[in-house]
């Protein structure tokens, strides 16, 4: 499913959302402020590089924890 | 197609005097076949049998590319649904799916009403061919619901066709509702299968699975009919016309402050300018062009002579092709007025399923009303700052194209707002509207009469 980066090491994920299924519930901007914030309707704003290694585990959790399925971690 | 001889020089012509460049597109054209189909047949040739393999490369030499918007290579775009249906391991439930979009939702656009109407074979013989090359035993032709005059022509047209069995591929007509985002591509997926006529979140996209999780070809009506002729001529016929980097033709709309509103087949190469002159010249004396649609920007009617009708020429001057639309815009109308009206047009048009376009569009409306209509001094810092909460955060391009058009207007008419913001709005802010802003269906009896005026008053009668 994934493939190694050229340098051989992790293969790089970045952070995409759904818009039609996120319903702003904000639970990803709480959990990982580092790489979401919010618009002012309170939709998540993501950081468009891919998800530098000490934050994957942060950012897995992100994922897991929306309510609608909405977050998620695109392979490159 | 515009006439050989320069039909032009009879009318006002207040700027952009006479045609100087070889406008005509020799005869018979796009817009010169017949809803008979011996007729067609007659005028064109037979449709040659030609296999997938010789379709593709067909596509590919002659370097045709997608006339609903986004300029994507014909050949690429079912290169890619036959590998995806190569790949599949569902049998039969992998074979592609053709859909054609004629639903041409931008409303100051008639280009792909008036082929419809005057070359109905044309598009079908594209979707044809479209179905041999990606191997589609299916196809959809996607039309606007209410618009029954091309409805009727293309079922007409499909019945001559079933009585002599002359295609393989069974071509089915799907009404689509008139609202702006509902032709987009998976929107038509959506309607397709049966279900509202709504965009969806990709991947996967329609190439990948479409209609059914099919491999699905989505190709603009005039890029099929483009296909029907490229495989009768020859790809060299094709880039006979255009430029190296822009083969071939492509039809327009010419509208707004010009004697004859009109579509035309020209030449991809020639000067914007030009094509103020195909349509009997200007009015009045214009400031600039909405160029592309309501996705697209403004370009300053000085620009015009200098750049060409090409998407690098166009690319230059901060604008682009889009769906062959180009609006003339006088010097006596308020272009942030206009561009208030469009994005109010584009956030109706909206299909209220992604927070950033539902919350976002009718924000930037707003403040642009306000600075267009009331002089509000605030509003260009917060539109600077909240198109960037908008721009690519829906699940289709619908905001993108609004804050382009928004942006684009901004900064060729920055001299108006700066105008508006010190001494508030000015006088031509309440002309009558110039671009249609046609209601969304289901709001009332003016929608569809809206529509059908819009998209009349883009053609000539030849
Ligand atoms: C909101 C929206 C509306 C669109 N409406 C149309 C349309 O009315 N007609 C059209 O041909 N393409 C339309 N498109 C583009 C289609 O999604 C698709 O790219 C196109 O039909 C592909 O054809 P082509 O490759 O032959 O250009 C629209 C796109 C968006 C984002
Ligand atoms: S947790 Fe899910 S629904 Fe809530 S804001 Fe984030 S992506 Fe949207
Ligand atoms: S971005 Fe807007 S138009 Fe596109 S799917 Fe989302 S709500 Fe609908």
């Amino acid at each position: 499913m994934s493939n190694p980066t050229r340098d051989g090491g992790e293969p790089r994920q970045r952070l995409r959302f759904n818009p039609i299924m996120c319903k702003a519930h904000g639970v990803c901007i709480e959990l990982l402020p580092e790489l979401i914030t919010a618009d002012p309707w309170g939709y998540p704003v993501l950081d468009g590089r891919p998800v530098p290694p000490r934050l994957l585990a942060h950012a897995k959790r992100a994922v897991q924890s929306c309510p609608t399925l909405a977050l998620l971690l695109i392979d490159e | 197609m515009s006439q050989p001889s320069d039909p032009t020089a009879q009318l006002p012509t207040a700027q952009f005097p006479t045609a100087q460049f070889p406008t005509a597109v020799p005869p018979p054209g796009l817009l010169d076949g017949s809803a008979h189909l011996p007729t067609h047949v007659a005028t064109f040739g037979a449709l040659p049998a030609l296999a997938a393999e010789q379709v593709l490369a067909a596509a590919g030499r002659a370097g045709l590319t997608g006339r609903g918007g986004a300029g994507f290579p014909v050949e690429r775009k079912m290169r890619a649904v036959a590998a995806s249906a190569a790949k599949s391991r569902r049998g039969a439930r992998s074979e592609p799916v053709v859909i054609a979009n004629g639903c041409e939702g931008e409303p100051a656009s008639g280009k792909d009403g008036a082929l419809l109407r005057r070359s109905p074979h044309l598009v079908l013989d594209g979707i044809a061919l479209a179905a041999r090359a990606v191997g589609a035993r299916t196809a959809y032709l996607c039309v606007h619901e209410d618009d029954s005059a091309v409805r009727q022509t293309v079922q007409d047209a499909i019945a001559q066709r079933e009585a002599v069995r002359s295609d393989e591929v069974d071509v089915v007509v799907v009404g689509v509702p008139a609202r702006y985002s509902a032709s987009e591509e998976t929107a038509l997926v959506s309607a397709v299968e049966g279900g509202p006529a709504l965009p969806r979140f990709t991947p996967p996209r329609p190439f990948e699975r479409g209609v059914g999780g099919r491999p699905t070809l989505i190709n603009n009506v005039e890029t099929l009919a483009h296909l029907a002729l490229i495989c009768r001529r020859g790809p060299d016929w094709f880039r006979a016309a255009g430029t190296p980097d822009a083969p071939g033709t492509t039809l327009v709309t010419v509208s707004g402050a010009v004697a004859a509103p009109s579509v035309h087949e020209i030449p991809l190469g020639i000067p914007v300018s030009e094509l103020i002159a195909l349509a009997g010249g200007a009015t009045e004396p214009l400031q600039a062009l909405l160029v592309g649609g309501y996705f697209g920007t403004w370009l300053p009617a000085a620009d015009a002579p200098h750049t060409p009708v090409t998407p690098r020429g166009l690319a230059a001057a901060g604008t682009s092709l889009g769906a062959g639309v180009f609006v003339a815009f006088p010097q006596a109308a308020c272009g942030l007025a206009e561009t208030a009206r469009v994005a109010r047009y584009l956030a109706r048009h909206s299909a209220g399923q992604c927070g950033p376009c539902v919350n976002g569009l009718p924000a930037l409306a707003s403040a642009l009303e306000a600075l267009a209509f009331k002089g509000d001094q605030r509003a260009p810092a917060y539109l600077n700052r909240m198109t960037g909460f908008v721009t690519g955060r829906g699940a289709c391009r619908l905001p993108d194209g609004a804050t382009r058009l928004i942006t684009s207007a901004l900064t060729v008419f920055a001299q108006d707002v700066r105008a508006h913001a010190r001494s508030g709005p000015c006088p031509a802010a309440r002309r009558a509207p110039l671009l249609p802003t046609p209601a969304e269906p289901g709001a009332g009896l003016g929608a569809a009469s809206a529509l059908s005026g819009a998209s009349a008053r883009g053609v000539v009668a030849r």
